[in-house]
């Protein structure tokens, strides 16, 4: 292609863009960015100031952005994985986010609610709440892959008990953790003026970049999730395979649930992480990755709740009022989504090159 | 391998069963003791529902003579069904807060026809008034004209509010948000720089602060319709070093008085918190009394008494008798 200097190169180029995946998370993107750009470039301002506890900081709504979104661009990794492998949904990651953060406050605060204190090194509380996650996640993970049940059904359990279970592991009670070190990885470290979830999300996303790399977790998930019984036959272990994807989405949860109790150092059992499934669900979605399995692109779902993010900043930003709120994200969301259906790809790559073949045709006659 | 899964299916309802905590006791009939059947809501909802079911449980008990059922439900149909096991049952007194306000009527007349008194708790129903003796509910409306009544009395040249408001619907952000609205629409110089749901969520209301703090608009006074809100628009606010609570620059109010919100108040990080008092127990336990001695309630509409508490006044008396 790039010796044949024809003069459809650049539309050639194109028609390449619109064939990847990533195209329509990226133009979501790109059409957010221009739209504020147009309607108030101070949306792209970054300041430099110091927090009430005299520690620099940066902020704008681009950090707000980044920030925030960290938890979800963590659980759309897990949630990727589980699509790709099962064909089917963890609706559980709220219920879930709320049992592993409830967890590393137990460990941290003992019996006492309100400990001067900690009782645990906050390593040991995350690597405990780690453990918990991972096997709340072999539990959705066997019930998909063993028993055969549809994985929204399957993780229904979790989603209807998680909060009970996350309030039943503190006694019902609220915990607050007053130690200023515990705030610090949903906040700022002193000194370091990028907030850590931030910090803390690449990491997530360097790691499962060098697995998908460096291992065949993500050939064996594709293979399974187009045909479970022909990866079988070429010797993969499907059950196997779904199962650990589920595992994997345990980790992404407690990660994002430790993520999420940091920011405040406390939790709200029926609030916290509320709805973050379906978030992270039309992450995927919007990656442009089939919801039924199969082929999948991380860095697209990736992107995908980063859009997520952008949109409910500037829907904040241009202060539209609580009660239409949900419609224009609705509207948004339908027309991204019916954009990235693999159906309508499809159908916009076919209209593309009969342009393109038409617009010359056209001249000569 | 259908056998299994049968086994399986029959495994996972009686494990969910457990969590819906089904458990409508069987009273047994001692002599003297005063039957109550309590229907609540899950305590696990809130702290305001903690604190309501602790509060419940401390007054009806054998030691006050009372020999009390609690069932527990999040959902209407649950609740029905087991209001009719209470009047199966044929407590003396069916104790009702309900999760939803439509359904209620049969099952209040069968009580009513057994010669159950009903006294409503918390939520009120839909259903013919004299189907219940009494109904010991919070006036939302007085809760947000208090809080309201109370920043006007700050005597600010300029109000300038960021409004984050509970799940849109419910009692509590109707009755807390109505108040404001009538007082932004009658004076000029009330203003709201935005008026938002965060849906009871801290992390929203941070975001709605923190869109508010980068947008640069000018604001002195956060209106958060519960504590949660409340602190999550505190937390945009220290990011931006912007001083609040007593002689700070931006007033912050809250609702619901939970016991660490009341200490920010105590240590003047906030300047208002309006109470959504859960202590009903005592209430409903004097018109229990009354009914023994044949007294009528006065009126079948009982407000409990709710107050806003000021950083400027609090002790920590209040933060140990109040504080949720």
């Amino acid at each position: 292609m790039s010796i044949d200097k024809t003069p459809s190169i650049g539309l050639q180029k194109a028609s390449g863009l619109f064939r990847r995946q990533i195209f329509i998370p990226l133009a979501a993107l790109i059409v957010l960015i221009l739209f504020n750009l147009i309607a108030d470039p101070s949306f792209f301002e970054i300041s430099y100031g110091t927090n009430s506890a005299g520690n620099p900081v940066l902020s704008g709504y681009l950090i707000t952005i980044l920030d925030n979104a960290s938890e979800l661009a963590i659980l759309a990794i897990g949630m990727t994985l589980v699509t790709a492998a099962s064909g089917g949904q963890d609706i559980s990651v709220g219920a879930a986010i709320a049992i592993s953060g409830s967890v590393v406050l137990r460990v941290l605060c003992g019996d006492n609610p309100r400990p001067d204190e900690m009782q645990a090194s906050i390593l040991t509380a995350f690597l405990i709440s780690c453990v918990v996650s991972m096997l709340f996640g072999a539990f959705n993970g066997t019930l998909v892959a063993y028993f055969n049940i549809q994985p929204m059904i399957a993780t229904l359990i979790l989603y209807t008990a998680g909060r009970s279970i996350a309030a039943w592991i503190n006694n019902n009670r609220l915990p607050i953790i007053s130690d200023p070190s515990f705030g610090y990885f949903g906040t700022f470290i002193p000194g370091i003026p990028i907030p850590t979830p931030i910090f803390i999300a690449i990491i997530c996303m360097a790691i499962i970049a060098l697995v998908l790399k460096f291992t065949t977790l993500g050939l064996y998930a594709q293979s399974v999730g187009i045909n479970p019984n022909s990866a079988k036959l070429n010797g993969i272990n499907p059950a196997f395979i779904k199962f650990i994807t589920y595992v994997i989405m345990g980790l992404c949860v407690a990660v994002a649930g430790f993520i999420k109790v940091t920011r405040f150092s406390t939790i709200n059992y029926s609030v916290v992480a509320l709805d973050i499934e379906m978030d992270a669900i039309l992450a995927v979605a919007l990656g442009g990755n089939a919801l039924s399995g199969g082929k999948f692109s991380m860095v697209s779902s990736i992107l995908g709740a980063y859009v997520i993010q952008f949109l409910t900043t500037t829907l904040f930003k241009f202060n539209v009022s609580s009660s239409a709120l949900p419609a224009y994200k609705a509207v948004v969301v339908i027309v991204l989504v019916v954009l990235s259906a693999p159906t309508v790809r499809e159908t916009l790559k076919k209209a593309w090159n009969r342009l393109r073949a038409g617009s010359p045709a056209r001249k000569e006659a | 391998m259908k056998r299994m899964l049968l086994a399986f299916t029959v495994l996972l309802l009686s494990v969910m069963a457990v969590f819906a905590q089904g458990s409508a006791e069987g009273a047994a009939d001692d002599g003297g003791l005063i039957r109550v059947g309590i229907i609540n809501n899950d305590p696990n909802e809130s702290g305001y529902r903690t604190a309501n079911d602790a509060d419940l449980k401390r007054v009806f008990n054998e030691e006050n003579g009372y020999d009390a059922s609690f069932y527990y439900s999040l959902r209407n149909d649950e609740q029905i069904a087991a209001a009719q096991l209470f009047v199966q049952d044929g407590v003396d007194y069916l104790l009702l807060s309900a999760a939803g306000t439509a359904g209620w009527d049969s099952v209040l007349q069968d009580a009513y026809d057994a010669g159950i008194y009903t006294i409503l708790f918390d939520r009120t129903v839909d259903a013919n008034p004299d189907l219940y003796v009494a109904e010991v509910v919070s006036d939302t409306n007085l809760q947000g004209q208090t809080a309201v009544d109370w920043l006007a009395s700050q005597n600010l040249d300029e109000y300038n509010i960021i409004h984050i408001q509970g799940v849109m619907g419910s009692s509590a952000q109707i009755g807390r948000t109505d108040p404001l609205n009538a007082m932004v629409e009658a004076n000029d110089n009330w203003n709201l720089v935005t008026q938002q749901t965060a849906e009871w969520n801290a992390e929203t209301a941070q975001q709605i602060t923190q869109a508010v703090i980068d947008s640069g608009t000018p604001f002195n006074v956060i209106y958060a319709e519960n504590d949660d809100m409340a602190r999550g628009a505190v937390a945009a606010l220290d990011r931006a070093n912007i001083s609040h609570g007593v002689g700070g620059d931006v007033i912050v109010m809250g609702f619901d008085c939970n016991k660490w919100a009341l200490e920010e108040l105590l240590a003047g990080r906030w300047n208002y918190d309006g109470q959504a008092n859960p202590f009903q127990a005592d209430t409903i336990d004097g018109i229990i009394r009354d009914l023994e001695n044949g007294i009528e309630p006065e009126s079948k509409t009982i407000y409990l008494v709710e107050q806003g508490f000021d950083a400027a006044t609090i002790t920590q008396e209040d933060v140990d008798k109040y504080g949720i």
